[in-house]
Order: C-alpha cells, then sequence, then structure tokens
C-alpha cells in the first residue's frame, strides 16, 4: 500500500497559522511523525492560507529539510504546479488533475518531463460523477491522454472520488464497482487512490467508518490511500486487508515488519 | 495479425548477493561468485534482466557421509579428505564454489569439536581458491558451538553461513556480523516462517541484502512439487515489491537427493528401477534442473555426473 499522509494540510489549524507565520517547525514535526508511520508521499496543502507560489515551495521545502520522504503536492492550478515541481528533490505526485483534456494537455507534459506522477480524479467539466459508468469514462479518457503523453500506467493514480457516506450513501458502492473496473485499463495497472476521509465527513465514528471502507476498497484494487497514517489501527487493518487479498505473504510479524 | 503481448511487467528486483572476498576486498579468494539481479522469473531473459547466472556449490564434507558405493566411487577416494575432495571438486568437476557441510560436528555421529571444524574450515580455505558455504550439521545447540569457531576462522573471506532459522538466528547474525560473513536463512517447506526468519534477521540488525534464503530441499514427490512452488511464490512476491521475499535462492539438491531411497537403492531391491549407477546422478541433475526453473540461484550438488549434466544445462538456457 501506497500511504500518503494528508496532515500537513492548511485545513488543519496548526498548519494553516504555521504557513501564515512562516513557522518551519510545526510543518518538520508532521514531516518526521508521518515518515515515522512509514508514509510514503506527505501531501503538502495549503489550502487558503495562501496563494502565493512561493509559499508552497517554502512548505515543501521545510519537509524535505527534514526527511526524504516523497512529496505530493496538493494543488490543482498549472501555475503553481509549475514553481513547485522543480523544487521537489525526487519526482513528486501531482494531486490533481481531472478528465478536463485542456487541461491534462497542458500538464502531462510538464509531468512527463519532471517523470513525477499524478492522481487523476475521474471528474469532469460537467462536475462529480453519481455512478460507476460515469467515473470509469472518466478515467478512460485520462489513461487516453497519458499514453498519448507517454507517461507510464505507474505514474497514475486514478481516484474513483469517495463521497460522504452520510450525505450519499449510494455512492460507496459504486466507487468501489469503479475502481475495480479501473484495473482492467492497462497492463500493468495504474494505481488506484482515494481521499480516505471524505467517507466519514460529518459522521460520528469517523475512524470506524474510514477503516471499514478502506478495507472494502483494497478488496475492490485500492493500493494508495491519503489518509490519517498516524492512525494505527486504520494502517494496520489496511495491511492485514492486503493479506486477505494474497497481495503480501503472511508472516507472524507482518505488522512490526511494516514499522520498521 | 499483430500478436498480443504478454509479458510480465515486475516492478522490483531481487537483492544481489556477492560471497567470497579476494585480496583486494580483504579476503584470499581468487574468485567470487554474485547471485540475484533478477527483474523477471527464472529463464524468461526476454521479460526482464537476468544479470548473473545460476551457479554450483560442490557438496564438500569433513566426514564422509551415509551415501550409496556408487557416489562415492564417482567422486573418488578424495572423499576422504575434505581438502582432497575441495581440490578436486574445483579442479575436476569446475563447481564455482563450495559448500562444506560439517556433517562430522553431529553428536549423534562423531561428534567433531569447534576446533575440529574450525581446522577443516581453514584448510579448506587454504586449498582452493573459490568462495566457501559453511554449513552447520543441523543440530541447534552444537551448531552454535562449532559456528562461530568456523566463522572467525574464515574471517573476512565473506562465506555464506548456514543456516538461521527461528530457534537460532542470534547466534548466527552476531558471528556474520562480526566476523562479515553472508547468512542462510533457513524455514521449514513453509513460506510465512521464511518471511518472518527474514523479519527476524531484519530486526536483529542484518541487513537483507547479505541474505540467502533456504525453504528446505525435496528430492521427489509432493515434497519437490511443494518446495518448487513456494520458491516460485516467494521469487514473484520479491518481483511484486516483497522486499522480505526477494532475496536469492539456495537449494541443497545434493544433500537432499542422496538421503532417498530411489536415488539410492540398487535394482537388486528396486526390480525394473535401472541400474543405480546411472539412476542416482540422473535423480540429481533432474531435481537441480526443476530447482533452476523454480528461482534457485545456487544449487548445492554432490555427483560429478550429475553436476556436469547441469552445467551444460546451464550454458544452454541462460
Amino acid at each position: 500500500m501506497i500511504f500518503i499522509g494528508e496532515r500537513i494540510n492548511a485545513g488543519f489549524k496548526d498548519v494553516k497559522a504555521a504557513i501564515q507565520n512562516r513557522d518551519a517547525d510545526v510543518i518538520k514535526e508532521w514531516a518526521a511523525k508521518q515518515t515515522n508511520a512509514k508514509a510514503t508521499y506527505l501531501d503538502v496543502n495549503m489550502g487558503t492560507a495562501s496563494n502565493k507560489p512561493e509559499d508552497l515551495c517554502w512548505m515543501i521545502e521545510c519537509v524535505q529539510d527534514e526527511c526524504d520522504t516523497l512529496i505530493s503536492i496538493d494543488n490543482n492550478r498549472p501555475l503553481m504546479l509549475k514553481e513547485a515541481m522543480p523544487v521537489c528533490k525526487k519526482p513528486p505526485l501531482i494531486n490533481s488533475l481531472t478528465a478536463d483534456e485542456t487541461k491534462l494537455d497542458e500538464m502531462l507534459p510538464l509531468i512527463a518531463e519532471h517523470k513525477a506522477s499524478f492522481i487523476g480524479l475521474v471528474m469532469d467539466e460537467s462536475g462529480s460523477p453519481k455512478d460507476s459508468a460515469k467515473r470509469v469514462e472518466n478515467a478512460g479518457r485520462i489513461v487516453a491522454k497519458i499514453m498519448e503523453h507517454d507517461i507510464g500506467p505507474d505514474q497514475l493514480f486514478l481516484d474513483p472520488i469517495i463521497m460522504p457516506l452520510k450525505y450519499m450513501q449510494e455512492q460507496a458502492k459504486e466507487i468501489m464497482d469503479a475502481a475495480s473496473q479501473f484495473r482492467l485499463f492497462t497492463d500493468p495497472p495504474c494505481h488506484i487512490v482515494g481521499g480516505l476521509s471524505n467517507v466519514s465527513n460529518g459522521t460520528k465514528y469517523k475512524k470506524l467508518i474510514n477503516r471499514i471502507f478502506a478495507t472494502m476498497l483494497v478488496a475492490n484494487g485500492l493500493d494508495a490511500v491519503i489518509c490519517d497514517v498516524m492512525d494505527e489501527t486504520l494502517v494496520n487493518a489496511i495491511l492485514t486487508a492486503e493479506l486477505v487479498m494474497n497481495k503480501s505473504i503472511y508472516a507472524d510479524s507482518y505488522i512490526d515488519a511494516f514499522r520498521r | 495479425m499483430e500478436l498480443p503481448d504478454v509479458k510480465e511487467r515486475w516492478t522490483d528486483r531481487v537483492n544481489e548477493v556477492t560471497i567470497g572476498a579476494t585480496t583486494e576486498q580483504g579476503g584470499t579468494r581468487t574468485s567470487t561468485i554474485t547471485v540475484g539481479g533478477q527483474t523477471t522469473l527464472p529463464l524468461l531473459d526476454f521479460e526482464g534482466d537476468i544479470p548473473n547466472k545460476s551457479v554450483i556449490a560442490g557438496f564438500i564434507a569433513d566426514a564422509v557421509p551415509d551415501w550409496p558405493d556408487t557416489l562415492k566411487t564417482a567422486i573418488g577416494d578424495e572423499i576422504n579428505s575434505p581438502v582432497e575432495w575441495a581440490q578436486k571438486s574445483v579442479e575436476e568437476f569446475k563447481v564455482d564454489a563450495l559448500c562444506l557441510k560439517l556433517v562430522g560436528a553431529d553428536p549423534a555421529g562423531k561428534n567433531a569439536s569447534p576446533a575440529d571444524c574450525a581446522k577443516v574450515v581453514e584448510d579448506v580455505l587454504k586449498a582452493v581458491g573459490v568462495p566457501l558455504i559453511i554449513w552447520g550439521c543441523g543440530d541447534d545447540e552444537k551448531d552454535s558451538q562449532i559456528l562461530p569457531d568456523c566463522s572467525q576462522a574464515a574471517r573476512g573471506e565473506n562465506c555464506l553461513i548456514g543456516s538461521a532459522k527461528e530457534s537460532n538466528y542470534m547466534t548466527i547474525v552476531a558471528i556474520c556480523k562480526a566476523d562479515k560473513h553472508k547468512v542462510i536463512s533457513e524455514a521449514p517447506v513453509d513460506i510465512n516462517i521464511g518471511k518472518q526468519v527474514n523479519i527476524l534477521l531484519q530486526d536483529a540488525g542484518f541487513n537483507l541484502n547479505d541474505v540467502v534464503m533456504f525453504q528446505t530441499t525435496a528430492a521427489l514427490g509432493y515434497g519437490f512439487d511443494y518446495v518448487y512452488t513456494i520458491l516460485e511464490r516467494a521469487r514473484a512476491a520479491g518481483l511484486k515489491g516483497d522486499k522480505l521475499m526477494a532475496t536469492p535462492i539456495i537449494s541443497d539438491v545434493g544433500g537432499e537427493v542422496w538421503r532417498i531411497k530411489e536415488a539410492t537403492v540398487d535394482e537388486d531391491i528396486l526390480p525394473g528401477w535401472g541400474k543405480l549407477e546411472k539412476r542416482g546422478p540422473s535423480w540429481e541433475a533432474t531435481c537441480a534442473g526443476g530447482y533452476l526453473q523454480s528461482g534457485a540461484d545456487i544449487l548445492i550438488m554432490a555427483h560429478p555426473g550429475a553436476i556436469s549434466t547441469i552445467q551444460q544445462t546451464l550454458a544452454q538456457l541462460v
């Protein structure tokens, strides 16, 4: 499983304040904590705290001063990405692009140049899809574009768009249906990712809902997840789901082995 | 019509492990062997890289094993001296490495002392220039007495030492770290324990890049089937990114084949099975060929005829 740590996000008050005050320690602390928790990527999002590319670059540099974990740039504005990508010491993950073909044509050459990866949200100009068929259709358009731009399937993370369970209960099944079909587009298949915490939005038992949905998504091909990597119970559940799916070989110390 | 591309694409590679150290590397070996490094399944060189051929390690021992006369005759009188046996294996049988089995240390047999065993290691290292695999007698308690001395006698030679199991890995790790040797991790035909032992080695601070996996070896029937599929599955897992399974693999073909009745009992007892003289080495070669296909990087072999057959196979296949 590719774990993408969600915590360096201006949606959290401490991070927002840190960006506004240029307080590197807060960013570094979260970089270190999530790295210790075995995050593969650290998502960096400055939300509404700023709209200046230099602030985004500063955040990335703070993270890179602390650790060499891969960076996920959580921004969809080409101007910002163009500034931020060269700052990354290793190929970053761009979070995210959509099935908007004009925008893909603009961004994909840049992604190819940096050997970066990107999250392809399966939505288009008309908004978020409501069923699995529309999700698969949008995914197909993204896949066609990566082929056109000579980007490998391992550089694409298709995101079926996880929606809040509480408000759209009928969506979970559509999301899983779509995810299981994403695997069939290419050989080897592209990655399948989801922003997990969306599912528990507004609910009382957030961690439980996140955990259950994560394991169900693993059963449908999810191999990357944006989540709270500090939630040990969640991570353990995902590792176990991967065993159940025969994606990794069982050993008594499989949990410890992951955390070493 | 365009043929569909059915090549498998793997994401990872098997660790590359070198055994033996030359003078420049702090040892006295005149050659070294490197195994692993593949990015695809055995022999499928059209799918990925296979930078290193599998190698044959000649079986030698500090005491004559309980083997049929046909095998002892094929090896010759040199079998009575580990040093001469080693020399003949290198010079005449042309093996790439040697595997010294300290069967003489077995408490149920000669019960050789740690000093005796270390002396044999030293003598063999002096007599030949190929890399050495040093393997205990299989009795955990006795091995923990003899292997530290043997390891020290071979200090700096970058040997491969066997074997680390769930029950004794701490000792093996300690001596191999101290004397800079590589480790064989052993599991009893059990992929889960195989992975577990590798986790334990890693927890004990041993680098998995210095480990060769041993899933025991079987020489016929279901046993062979089990081991074959385990090796195959372990290798596929390693190529798919399971770092704990991405180690080279060793198979003890010689040590196992010459224990089964099919390879040791002649026509007088098994009528219709053909002359043992021919059947024995055929059995060993067939078995080795099977393990080669399942992913073995190091084959320990005993019969010069079987060794020669597999050398030809390797020359043709890879």
